[in-house]
């Protein structure tokens, strides 16, 4: 199959819905239907888009929202990525501590926000809430990952006296690295999820405030336009991720790295 | 010049349901030079055995000695070729890279000049650039073995380096060892349960028991540097003496006495 036919067929399911989608909301405004008002056709969400995104809301709102996440994620990746290849490589640091990881883990991380309103203020709390609510994923999948390092591979760096910073990095982070970009997807997606959740409340910008203040003006169209925002970003950011992954893991069998992108939903 | 000495070497697994002896009493030497096969059944204690010579185990009872030098932790002139190449390379890093990988002291041109080197005496000139599941079982078996090479090890110790991969592969193999060690002048000590394996490639074989392990036999093989699939397998040395290891191998509670 070449290029062009697979991307119609990746895209010809989606074009479909939004037609639908246009064809039921214009049909519902011209009947007057009730609650129409709040279902604007896909069409007049994106001339709406369009004026939003490309206005001043863009350097005032989506690029902090943007850089929040983003900041958010790479903060929680590397801690998570160190920390990880760490605790993996310990005999026992994982029976002391993978309770009280997994119970942290457990707390669904959009409910860490009260807590972090109250600690940091809710001006501030935005960035603690994603590294915080972002690590485990890579945390969790990077111990996985480094304690998976097989055997003979152990024994081989051994009899070759490989130093600390070869087997370091050189063996230990390269066997984790499949699992490690599993986490990063993962985490990427609640970066994604807590940057806005954290933005509805006490922030002074960002899409989240937007999509509250669009609320709260009673502008459907408006928020429509920054929920359609927020499916861009996270797709665009999944992409980009998969990308980068692919660059780091060419060294892997084609087929299996498809594998792993389908169960983690990338 | 006896390249390794073990003596009195014996080693006991201590775990939750007692303890467990693996291997006893060895007693053997490997000259510089020498290929020695060590044969004996399945869960004898063969890997104990290599483990404790290649320091990755520290052994119960006994020494080991590599020129003369008590092992204690891996010496770093010793490298191990293992069974399973397919774990034992590491996948993300190309033929080429991880031949080079272990010579992390040298500078870089003599770390390419000797992979270049190990890589040509294994035949893969051309496989540099391929990363190992590329390659077929034999070819990345081959890899392992020119990455134990271009270390430059005074004893080269082989896992049951054959074992995983076809017939066919493991004969040309077997002769691309025997050429080797004629080339480089390699001390090789190889573990196998292959009776067959163990006549066609050593100077000399030492049959082991039944766990836990001792040894039973040391047999000379005088079949000479050059062998040959075909002839070397039908001569009548050769078909004496594997008789005789089987013998040994299955009667071992009788030889003893």
């Amino acid at each position: 199959m070449n290029r062009v036919t697979r991307t119609a067929q990746r895209w010809v399911v989606f074009a479909v819905a939004v037609g639908l989608w246009e064809l039921v909301t214009q049909l519902a405004k011209a009947a007057e239907a009730e609650k129409s008002f709040f279902f604007p056709p896909p069409s007049e969400i994106a001339l709406t888009a369009k004026d939003l995104w490309f206005s001043s809301a863009f350097g005032d709102h989506i690029v902090p929202g943007i850089s929040r996440m983003l900041g958010g994620w790479a903060l929680a990746g590397v801690i998570g990525i160190a920390l990880g290849i760490l605790l993996g490589r310990s005999r026992r640091a994982m029976a002391y501590l993978g309770a009280v990881f997994n119970f942290l883990r457990s707390i669904p991380p959009p409910l860490l926000v009260p807590f972090f309103v109250a600690a940091v203020g809710p001006t501030n709390m935005q960035f603690p809430t994603i590294v915080f609510g972002a690590i485990w994923p890579v945390l969790l999948n990077t111990v996985d990952g480094a304690r998976g390092v097989d055997a003979t591979k152990v024994e081989t760096a051994r009899v070759f006296r490989l130093s600390r910073a070869q087997w370091t990095f050189g063996v230990v982070l390269p066997s984790a690295l499949p699992k490690v970009f599993a986490g990063l997807r993962l985490s990427l997606s609640i970066a994604l999820i807590l940057m806005v959740i954290s933005e509805l409340i006490g922030s002074a910008n960002g899409i989240g405030n937007q999509l509250v203040r669009a609320q709260r003006d009673y502008e459907p169209t408006a928020m429509w336009a920054w929920i359609v925002l927020l499916g861009v970003l996270g797709y665009l950011f999944n992409t980009l991720l998969l990308v980068l992954e692919r660059r780091a893991l060419a060294w892997q069998p084609r087929h299996s790295l498809e594998t792993q992108a389908l169960a983690t939903g990338g | 010049m006896n390249m390794l000495e073990v003596d009195g070497l014996g080693h006991t697994y201590k775990g939750k349901d007692g303890s467990h002896t693996a291997i006893d009493g060895l007693d053997f030497t490997v000259g510089a030079g020498e290929l020695v096969c060590v044969v004996g059944p399945s869960g004898c204690g063969k890997s104990t055995l290599l483990r404790t010579i290649a320091g990755l185990i520290r052994p119960s009872r006994g020494t080991v000695s590599l020129h003369g030098n008590k092992v204690d932790g891996v010496p770093s002139d010793l490298a191990v070729v293992f069974q399973d190449y397919s774990r034992s390379l590491f996948p993300w890093l190309s033929v080429t890279r991880n031949v080079e990988f272990p010579l992390r002291t040298l500078s870089r041109t003599e770390r390419e000049a000797r992979a270049v080197e190990a890589l040509a005496a294994v035949g893969l000139s051309t496989a540099g650039k391929k990363y190992p599941w590329q390659l077929s079982g034999g070819m990345q078996q081959r890899v392992a073995i020119a990455r134990a090479l271009a270390y430059r090890p005074s004893l080269l110790l082989m896992d049951e380096p054959f074992a995983s991969v076809d017939a066919q592969t493991r004969f040309e193999l077997e002769d691309l060892l025997l050429r080797i060690r004629r080339e480089q002048d390699t001390t090789v000590l190889l573990v196998t349960h292959d009776i067959d394996e163990s006549v066609y490639l050593g100077d000399r074989v030492l049959v082991l028991s039944k766990s836990p392990a001792t040894v039973v036999a040391h047999l000379d093989v005088p079949l000479g540097p050059v062998r040959d699939q075909i002839t070397t397998r039908a001569s009548d040395d050769f078909v004496e003496l594997r008789a005789k290891v089987a013998g040994l191998l299955q009667g071992a509670p009788v030889t003893v006495r």
